[in-house]
C-alpha cells in the first residue's frame, strides 16, 4: 500500500496477525470492559497513596514548612529535589512524541500516548512542589505578573525561579494540548463503537465531531507538526531553565555552566527509565505484548545509554572543573559530595546512573523485559538522588563552617512525594480504563509497513 | 473693590420676567418633587426588573457585610494624657540593673509606658554605656508571667495587710522573747537598704544580717583583709594593664564586674588609629571559658594545678624582682609555661596584673603577693575604691547554717538570695527552715526557698523600684521605676520599712539621702561623691605568704578526675533562669543552647570513648547526677566542668528541669565555698540526650573567614594576615590580576543621601553575645526553644560564630590537600579561638535580591538590603543563595502560637509579655523570611529627629542595638556618604579591613578587622 517499506531485516513493531479491526479491538478492550482485579488493586493502593499525601500537604498548608526537615541552612531538599525529579520524567512523553516525530522514528507511535499521558501527570505533580514549598502558598499568585492595585509592584524577571513559573507553566499547556490533540482520532473510535449513550455523549463531546475524513486527517497531521515544531524547543528549554535555578545562584555545586545540558540529558534519562517502568507494566497488565514489543524496549534502553552515558560524563566533568578552577569552596563541595557525611547519597547516584545503564551494551540485557524493568526502577532513585545531592548536599556545606548544617526529612516531606507518586499512579490508572493507551488510529498507518505479517510478506 | 458686576447669564443680563419669576426658587429648574409623592404616581411606579435585582444585590451584601465582624482591636486612648508621654515616641530613664550577681548602670527605653529596651548608660564611670546579655534580658524579665501577682501566705495569695499586722506582731513576739531574728540576702550594694536594715536591726534587738553570694568571692575578701587589712574586692584598671596573667578567672562574662573588664579589656586591646600596642594576656584554666578563648595564650590547668603554679609564679616573679621565695611544690610539665609568664609579667613591672579565680584565702594572698610584686597596687589595681558587688561572707553564712540546724533561729528574712536552690546542702537547709517560727521570702516568686517559706513577701522588678547602688565606694547609681507596678507587689525595702515602723515610703526616704540636686542625679542615674581626700597607701603584711604556703601545700593533686564547676555566659548563677532569650542565648564557645552539660576533654573522652550527647553519672561530694556529654576542646584532660545556673525546679515553665542542678557539687567547707572537687563518672545506661547547638561545625577549614595575624607581623606589616584578594583574568593572552570589583557585570546601586555601613573589629570582640540578646529586644526576634534549634532553625538576626583551630590546619598561604580536609574538621585539643559576629552584611550586589521572584527583598537608596514581609512568599530561595547564611525563615506560625507558650512568652497570646515587643517593628508572621535589617527603625527615627531640628544628621547618632550593646565597642555603624564618619575611619583595607567573602565581589557593606594575637614569634 504504501510506497516506504520497512527493510527487512528490522524486527516488526506489531507482532502477530493483526487486522485494523483487531488493533480496535485490543486497544479499546480496558476502555471498554471491566476493570481487572489486578487493576482494582494498584488503584487502591494508588489512591490511598495519594490520600496520604494529601493529609501531609494540607498538614504542611496548616501548620506551616516546619513541618518539613528544613533549617536555616538547607531550605530546599525533598520539595526541590521532588519538583525536579518529576519534571525530568516529564520530558520523555513530549520527547518520543515531538523530536521522534519530526526524526519519523515510527516506534513511537505505540508508546507515545502513554508516554504523553505520564508526562502530563508528572508536571502536575512537579508543579505542586514550587507552588507548595513556599511559605505562604496562599499568595503564590504574587508570581504571576498580574496587574495589581499594590502599588508599581511587579515581578522579578532576573529570578529564575519566575523563568521557572513560565517554562513550566508553558511546557505543561502545549504538552496537553499535544497529547489531546493526538487523542481525538481515537476518542472518536471509542464513540463510534459506544453502546450506551452515555458513552457515546460524553465522547461524542471529548471527540469534538471527528469523522475521519481526509481532511480531518490532513489538518490533524499538520496541527501534529506545528506542535512537534514548537514542543521540540521545549523539551530542551525547560530543563534548562529549571538547571538555572541552580547554575545562576551562588552556591557552591549549583553555581555550574555545565547544568543546562546536562539537566536535559538527565531529563531524558530519567524520563525514559519511568516510560519503560510503565510500559512494562502496562503491556503485561493490558495484554499489549504485541504493539509494545521488545524492539521497542530495546530502542528505548539504547536511549538510556546515550543519555545515561552523558550523564556520567556530566558527574566527572564536575568533578574535572571543581578542580581545574582551582575554586577552594566549589572544589570541596565535590569532595564533601563523594566523602562527606552524604556520601551514601552520592555513591548511590552514581551506582544507579553511572553504572547501571551500562549494562546495557550487553544486548541480552537490553532485550530482557525483566532487567529493562530493574534497571528503570534503579534509575529512577538513581535520578531521584542525583536531584537530592545537587540541591540539598551543596546546600548543607556551603561557605560558611559555622552554618553547615545536616538535613534530615520527616514524615510529612516523605508522606508528600509518596502522595505525589500515589496521584500519578492513579491518574495513569484512570487514565488506562478510560483513554486509549496506544495510538490506535496513528499505529494503523503502520501496519502494513511494519506488521508482522506484512513484514514477512515482502520476505 | 472693583465695581464690576457679572452675571450669571444672559438670562440675568435681560432681565426678562421669566428669570424675575424664576430667581427666587431655590432650584432654578422645575423638580419633579411632588410628582414622585403623589400616591397615584407612586402606585403607578414599578421596580423594573433590572432594579430589583440591583436592590437585592446591595441588600445581601450590605446585610453580608453588616454580619462579618470586624476584628476587635483593643486600643485605649489615655483619658487624662500624662505629661511626657506621647505616643510612638520612646521616653529613656536612667536606671540600674543589679540582681545581686550583675550590675550595670542602665538607660531603659520606655514606649507608652512600657519598658522594652535596656541600654547601657554611657555616663557611668564604670561602664560607660556598656553592658551584657543577662542585662539586656532583663526587661523580659519584668513581663514574667511567673511572677507573683501578690503576697502569699503559707502558699495562699494574701494581703499586704494581713501579712503587715501578722508579720509584725511575730516580730515582736520573738523581739519579746529575745529570739534571733536573721536577714539572708546576696550582696546589698544600696546604701539606703543598708540604713534600712540598720533601723531594722535597732528595732528588733536581735536582728543580725547575713550576705551570702551564691557565687562567694569571701575567700578573696578575707586575703584582702589578711594583706592590706582591708575587707574587700579592689576594683581593677584591665586598661592600664600591659600585661595579664589570669588563674581561671572568667573577668569578661562573669568575674566581679565582666562588663567593667569587658571595657577595659577592649581598650587595651584595640588597635585603631595607627596604636601599635595591645596588652598581652595569658590564661591558665581548666575548662575554656570567654575570657580564655581570648587570650593569647592559653594553658590548660586543673583546678588542683593551679594553687601550685600560682606558687610557683610567685616565686619567679620574687626571684626576677628580688622578692621573699616561699616554699612551693614542683609545677611539673607547666615550669616553662610559668617561667614564661613570670618574664612577661616583670618586663611589664607596674602595668601588669594577674588575677585568679579562686575562694581560698591562700591563694588569693599569694595572688596579692605577686601584684605587690609586680606593683600593680595604684596602676592596675585600686584598693581604696572597693568594687562592693561582692560582699559575702562565707564564714558568716556556715554560722547561720549551723544556727538554723540547732533550731536558734526564730525569724528568718531571706532577700535577693535562693538559697534552697544556690546551697550545695540545700535540702538540709529546707529542713532547717521548717522549724524557723517565722521565714520571709522576698522573691518575685515562688522559687525553691519561697515554697519553703511562710510568707512570700514579693518583692518589685527592678523595673519598678526605686533605688540606690554603690557598686564602686564613691559611685552612686540611681534605679526608679519606669512602669507603675505591673501586680501587687511591694519593694523589699518598703515591707522592711513598714515593719521597722519608719514609714511605708521609700521613694521619699531615699530621696532624703540625696537631697542636694535630686532631680540631676536621677536625672544622669549616676554621680560620683567627693573623694574622702587622699588615698591611703598600701601595705602589704608579707607574713600571710608563709602562711599561704602551707595552706597551698596541703592542696595537693587528686588522682582521678576533677571536677569544675564554672558560670555560663547567658545564665551566670541563673537568677534569671526564667528568661527564654538568655535560654536561647547560644554558648559563646560550645554555641549551646537551652542546657548546661558536662564538658570533657577531646582526650579523656577518645579514651573513656564517650560522644557527645552520651549520658554519664556524676558523683561528686556524695551527690550524683545524671548529666549529658560535651566534648569541649581546650578543656584539660582529666578535668570535666559543669555550669551553674540551670536545673532549676520553681522557677518558671521556661526554667524548670532545663539542665541539672551544678550548685548540689559544690562544698562548703571551713574556708568557704568551693567550687572543684575530685569526681568519679561512669558511662549512664540512659539513652543519648540531644544537646541543642546553633554551630555544628567548629573548624574554618581553612578558608580566609575570620583574619588573623600575630601583634609583631602587623607592626611590621600593616596589612598581614589580609592580603588583598585579586582574581586572575585574562587580557588577550596575558593573564592579569584584578581585584574583584573590577571583574563584575553589575551596574552599582546609586545611594546619593546615605550609604549606611558597619564595621566589626575582631580584635575588640570577645563573644559576649550582649549583642545577641539586645538584637532580640529591639527587633522582636522570636525565640524558638530547644527542639527547633535542635532542628538549625534558630531565628537570631545575629550570630557570634566561634572557631577553634585545627591540628591539620595547613599553613597560610598553602591549599589543603583532599585527605586533609577531613583532618581539619577536627579541632585541635587545645585550639586557638576566634569569635564573628555576623549579621546581614547588607551586599551591594546581593545575591539574595536576584533571586527573589516577586522583590520581597530588595535595595534601599541608602544601600541597606531590606525585606517586605508582606511581599514575601516564602521561597527561601534567598536564604539558600546568601553566602552568609544569615536569613532566618519563619518555619511556624511563633506569634501566639500554644506551641511555642513556654519558650516564646513574649510571643504568647498572653498579653503581659507581649508588653515587651517593640512597636516599631513589626512582628513577622509565618512562611516569612527575616533577617538583620542594620535597626532601619532606629535609622529612620534618626534621619526624622535630624529633619525636625533642620540640621544634618550627627555621626555616632544612630545606633544600631548590638553596637550599643557591645561592652568593647567592636561595632561601628555609620554613613559611607560621610566622610568624616568614624566608619569611613575604620575602612582601611591596607590595614586590617576586609570583606567576608570578598571574593564573591557581593560588596557587603559591613567590613571586619583583622584579628591580631600578640604572641611570641615562636607560638605563633
Amino acid at each position: 500500500m504504501s510506497q516506504l517499506h520497512e527493510a527487512v531485516v528490522r524486527d516488526p513493531l506489531v507482532l502477530g496477525e493483526k487486522t485494523y479491526h483487531q488493533i480496535t479491538e485490543d486497544v479499546c478492550r480496558p476502555v471498554e470492559g471491566k476493570a481487572n482485579k489486578f487493576w482494582w488493586m494498584a488503584f487502591t493502593i494508588s489512591l490511598t497513596a495519594f490520600l496520604w499525601g494529601f493529609c501531609c500537604f494540607a498538614y504542611t498548608v496548616g501548620t506551616g514548612i516546619g513541618a518539613w526537615g528544613l533549617n536555616r541552612t538547607v531550605g530546599w531538599a525533598w520539595d526541590i529535589t521532588n519538583f525536579v525529579w518529576w519534571i525530568g520524567i516529564g520530558h520523555a512523553g513530549t520527547l518520543i512524541s515531538a523530536i521522534l516525530l519530526l526524526f519519523r522514528q515510527r516506534w513511537r507511535m505505540s508508546i507515545n500516548r502513554s508516554a504523553e499521558a505520564m508526562t502530563i501527570f508528572a508536571v502536575m505533580c512537579a508543579g505542586l512542589f514550587p507552588a507548595l514549598h513556599t511559605g505562604r502558598p496562599w499568595l503564590d499568585y504574587f508570581m504571576f505578573p498580574l496587574p495589581n492595585q499594590f502599588g508599581s509592584l511587579w515581578v522579578n524577571f532576573n529570578s529564575p525561579l519566575l523563568w521557572d513559573v513560565f517554562a513550566v507553566s508553558t511546557y505543561f499547556s502545549v504538552s496537553l494540548v499535544f497529547w489531546y490533540l493526538g487523542l481525538i482520532p481515537d476518542l472518536a473510535t471509542i464513540r463510534d463503537r459506544a453502546i450506551t449513550p452515555a458513552r457515546k455523549f460524553i465522547y461524542g463531546v471529548l471527540a469534538f465531531g471527528w469523522k475521519g475524513t481526509a481532511r480531518d486527517w490532513g489538518r490533524f497531521e499538520e496541527v501534529a507538526l506545528v506542535l512537534a515544531g514548537i514542543s521540540t524547543p521545549l523539551v530542551l528549554s525547560v530543563h534548562t531553565i529549571v538547571s538555572f535555578d541552580f547554575a545562576t545562584s551562588i552556591v557552591p555545586g549549583w553555581h555550574t555552566t555545565i547544568f543546562p545540558p546536562y539537566f536535559v540529558a538527565g531529563a531524558i534519562f530519567s524520563g525514559f527509565a519511568m516510560v519503560m517502568t510503565l510500559l512494562v507494566i502496562t503491556r503485561k497488565v493490558l495484554g499489549l505484548e504485541e504493539y509494545i514489543t521488545v524492539q521497542h524496549i530495546e530502542s528505548m534502553n539504547k536511549i538510556i545509554i546515550l543519555t545515561g552515558s552523558i550523564v556520567g560524563i556530566a558527574y566527572i566533568t564536575e568533578f574535572f572543573i571543581a578542580w581545574y578552577s582551582g575554586v577552594e569552596y566549589e572544589s570541596y563541595a565535590f569532595i564533601n559530595r563523594a566523602t562527606g557525611p552524604y556520601w551514601w547519597a552520592y555513591w548511590m547516584m552514581m551506582t544507579c546512573n553511572v553504572i547501571t545503564p551500562q549494562l546495557f551494551w550487553i544486548r541480552k540485557i537490553r532485550r530482557s523485559i525483566v532487567a529493562s524493568f530493574i534497571i528503570s526502577i534503579f534509575i529512577n532513585i538513581g535520578m531521584w538522588f542525583e536531584r537530592f545531592v545537587i540541591i540539598a548536599v551543596s546546600l548543607t556545606r556551603d561557605y560558611i563552617p559555622s552554618a553547615w548544617a545536616m538535613y534530615h526529612p520527616t514524615f510529612v516531606e516523605v508522606g508528600i512525594f509518596i502522595g505525589t507518586i500515589g496521584f500519578f499512579f492513579t491518574c495513569f490508572l484512570i487514565f488506562a480504563r478510560v483513554f486509549p493507551v496506544i495510538a490506535l488510529n496513528e499505529l494503523k498507518t503502520i501496519l502494513k509497513r511494519t506488521g508482522d505479517q506484512f513484514l514477512k510478506r515482502h520476505e | 473693590m472693583s465695581d464690576k458686576k457679572y452675571w450669571k447669564g444672559i438670562e440675568e443680563l435681560h432681565n426678562d420676567a421669566e428669570f424675575v419669576r424664576l430667581k427666587n426658587n431655590e432650584f432654578f429648574e422645575h423638580l419633579p418633587v411632588s410628582e414622585q409623592l403623589e400616591k397615584k404616581a407612586q402606585a403607578n411606579d414599578v421596580t423594573p426588573r433590572r432594579d430589583f435585582l440591583k436592590f437585592m444585590g446591595f441588600s445581601v451584601a450590605a446585610a453580608t457585610l453588616a454580619a462579618c465582624e470586624a476584628p476587635v482591636v483593643k486600643s485605649i486612648p489615655y483619658v487624662v494624657k500624662p505629661e511626657e508621654i506621647y505616643p510612638g515616641i520612646a521616653n529613656y530613664y536612667a536606671s540600674t540593673f543589679w540582681d545581686g550577681y550583675d550590675y550595670c548602670p542602665v538607660v531603659v527605653k520606655t514606649r507608652e509606658g512600657r519598658p522594652i529596651k535596656i541600654e547601657g548608660n554611657e555616663l557611668s564611670a564604670i561602664t560607660r554605656g556598656g553592658t551584657n546579655a543577662r542585662t539586656q534580658a532583663s526587661v523580659l524579665s519584668l513581663y514574667d508571667s511567673a511572677r507573683l501577682k501578690s503576697p502569699m501566705v503559707n502558699g495562699a495569695p494574701s494581703s499586704w495587710g494581713t501579712i503587715d499586722s501578722t508579720v509584725t506582731a511575730k516580730l515582736s513576739e520573738i523581739a519579746g522573747k529575745n529570739g534571733n531574728i536573721r536577714i539572708l540576702s546576696s550582696t546589698i550594694i544600696s546604701p539606703t537598704t543598708k540604713k534600712i536594715i540598720e533601723e531594722f536591726s535597732k528595732k528588733y534587738p536581735g536582728t543580725k544580717h547575713v550576705t551570702y553570694d551564691s557565687i562567694s568571692y569571701s575567700g578573696m575578701i578575707k586575703a584582702n583583709s589578711e594583706s592590706f587589712g582591708i575587707a574587700a574586692l579592689p576594683s581593677y584598671r584591665f586598661d592600664n594593664a600591659e600585661v595579664i596573667v589570669s588563674f581561671g578567672a572568667d573577668f569578661l562574662t562573669n568575674w566581679i564586674s565582666p562588663i567593667e573588664f569587658a571595657r577595659q579589656y577592649g581598650e587595651g586591646r584595640k588597635l585603631n588609629d595607627g596604636k601599635k600596642k595591645m596588652s598581652k594576656h595569658i590564661q591558665f584554666e581548666p575548662t575554656l571559658s570567654v575570657t580564655g578563648s581570648n587570650a593569647d595564650k592559653r594553658i590548660p590547668v586543673k583546678p588542683t594545678q593551679q594553687p601550685v603554679a600560682i606558687a610557683n609564679l610567685y616565686n619567679e616573679v620574687a626571684r626576677q624582682t628580688g622578692g621573699m621565695a616561699i616554699a612551693a611544690p614542683d609545677a611539673g610539665e607547666l615550669k616553662n609555661e610559668i617561667m614564661e609568664a613570670a618574664r612577661h609579667l616583670v618586663a611589664a613591672k607596674g602595668k601588669a596584673l594577674v588575677v585568679a579565680r579562686s575562694n581560698s584565702s591562700a591563694v588569693q594572698n599569694l595572688v596579692n603577693g605577686i601584684n605587690v610584686l609586680l606593683e600593680s597596687y595604684g596602676n592596675t589595681i585600686n584598693l581604696n575604691e572597693a568594687n562592693l558587688t561582692k560582699q559575702g561572707d562565707d564564714a558568716g553564712l556556715k554560722n547561720l547554717l549551723a544556727e538554723l540546724k540547732e533550731g536558734k533561729v526564730s525569724a528568718l528574712f531571706i532577700y535577693g538570695c535562693n538559697p534552697s536552690y544556690t546551697l550545695p546542702n540545700a535540702e538540709e537547709f529546707n529542713t532547717a527552715l521548717k522549724r524557723v517560727e517565722l521565714t520571709v521570702s522576698f522573691s518575685d516568686r515562688n522559687d525553691e526557698t519561697a515554697s519553703n517559706c511562710k510568707f512570700i513577701c514579693s518583692d518589685h522588678h527592678y523595673l519598678e523600684s526605686w533605688g540606690d547602688a554603690e557598686a564602686r565606694s564613691g559611685h552612686i547609681s540611681f534605679m526608679q521605676p519606669t512602669i507603675a507596678p505591673l501586680f501587687g507587689t511591694r519593694q523589699f525595702q518598703e515591707s522592711m520599712m513598714t515593719w521597722a515602723g519608719i514609714g511605708n515610703n521609700y521613694h521619699e526616704y531615699l530621696q532624703q539621702n540625696y537631697a542636694d540636686g535630686w532631680q540631676a542625679k536621677l536625672k544622669d542615674g549616676v554621680y560620683q561623691k567627693q573623694a574622702d581626700g587622699a588615698s591611703s597607701s598600701i601595705k602589704f603584711s608579707s607574713g600571710v605568704l608563709t602562711a599561704a604556703a602551707t595552706g597551698i601545700s596541703s592542696m595537693q593533686p587528686v588522682g582521678g578526675m576533677e571536677l569544675v564547676l564554672y558560670e555560663k555566659t547567658g545564665l551566670g548563677n541563673g537568677n534569671q533562669a526564667n528568661n527564654p532569650w538568655l535560654q536561647e542565648l547560644p554558648d559563646p564557645i560550645s554555641r549551646v543552647t537551652w542546657d548546661n552539660y558536662l564538658c570533657v576533654s577531646p582526650k579523656d573522652a577518645r579514651e573513656k570513648g564517650w560522644n557527645n550527647n552520651n549520658v554519664v553519672t556524676l558523683k561528686a561530694n556524695g551527690v550524683s547526677k545524671d548529666v549529658p556529654v560535651y566534648i569541649q576542646p581546650g578543656q584539660t584532660p582529666g578535668v570535666v566542668a559543669l555550669a551553674f545556673g540551670y536545673g532549676r525546679t520553681n522557677c518558671g515553665k521556661v526554667a524548670d528541669n532545663v539542665g541539672v542542678n551544678a550548685f548540689a557539687f559544690a562544698r562548703l567547707t571551713d574556708n568557704g565555698m568551693t567550687y572543684w572537687s575530685p569526681c568519679e563518672i561512669q558511662k549512664s545506661t540512659k539513652d543519648d540526650y540531644m544537646l541543642a547547638a546553633t554551630q555544628m561545625h567548629h573548624t574554618m577549614m581553612g578558608r580566609a573567614i575570620v583574619k588573623e595575624t600575630t601583634l609583631e607581623e602587623y607592626i611590621r606589616k600593616p596589612n598581614a594576615g589580609n592580603p588583598p584578594v585579586v582574581i586572575p583574568v585574562h587580557k588577550g593572552h596575558e593573564e592579569e590580576i584584578l581585584p574583584p570589583n573590577k571583574v563584575n557585570l553589575w551596574d552599582s546601586f546609586e545611594t546619593p543621601n546615605h550609604h549606611w555601613g558597619m564595621s566589626i573589629d575582631l580584635n575588640s570582640c570577645i563573644g559576649c553575645g550582649a549583642c545577641v540578646v539586645a538584637c532580640t529586644a529591639e527587633n522582636n526576634v522570636h525565640t524558638v526553644g530547644k527542639a527547633e534549634i535542635g532542628r538549625s532553625r534558630e531565628m537570631h538576626w545575629i550570630r557570634i560564630d566561634r572557631y577553634y583551630s585545627s591540628d591539620a590546619d595547613p599553613k597560610e598561604g598553602v591549599k589543603p590537600d583532599t585527605g586533609q580536609l577531613k583532618k581539619m574538621e577536627e579541632p585541635s585539643d587545645n585550639p586557638k579561638v576566634v569569635f564573628q559576629p555576623v549579621m546581614c552584611q547588607h551586599c551591594n550586589h546581593a545575591p539574595c535580591e536576584t533571586v527573589c521572584p516577586v522583590v520581597a527583598t530588595n535595595h534601599s537608596s541608602e544601600g541597606l538590603n531590606q525585606m517586605a514581609y508582606n511581599r514575601c512568599i516564602g521561597t527561601r530561595y534567598c536564604a539558600n543563595n546568601c553566602p552568609y547564611k544569615v536569613r532566618r525563615f519563619n518555619w511556624f506560625q511563633y506569634d501566639g502560637n500554644e506551641k511555642f507558650a513556654n519558650v516564646n512568652p513574649a510571643f504568647h497570646t498572653n498579653e503581659l509579655s507581649r508588653m515587651v515587643l517593640n512597636p516599631d517593628v513589626v512582628v513577622r508572621a509565618r512562611g516569612v523570611m527575616e533577617k538583620c535589617s542594620l535597626c532601619v527603625q532606629r535609622i529612620q527615627e534618626g534621619k526624622l529627629t535630624a529633619k525636625k531640628e533642620s540640621r544634618k544628621l550627627k555621626d555616632g547618632e544612630i545606633k544600631t542595638a548590638c553596637m550599643q550593646a557591645c561592652p568593647t565597642h567592636a561595632i561601628v555603624f555609620g554613613d559611607y556618604n560621610n566622610t568624616e564618619s568614624e566608619l569611613n575611619k575604620m575602612w582601611k583595607p591596607e590595614e586590617r579591613s576586609y570583606h567576608l567573602l570578598e571574593e564573591l565581589d557581593v560588596q557587603p557593606n559591613v567590613f571586619y578587622q583583622t584579628k591580631v594575637r600578640n604572641v611570641e614569634p615562636k607560638e605563633s
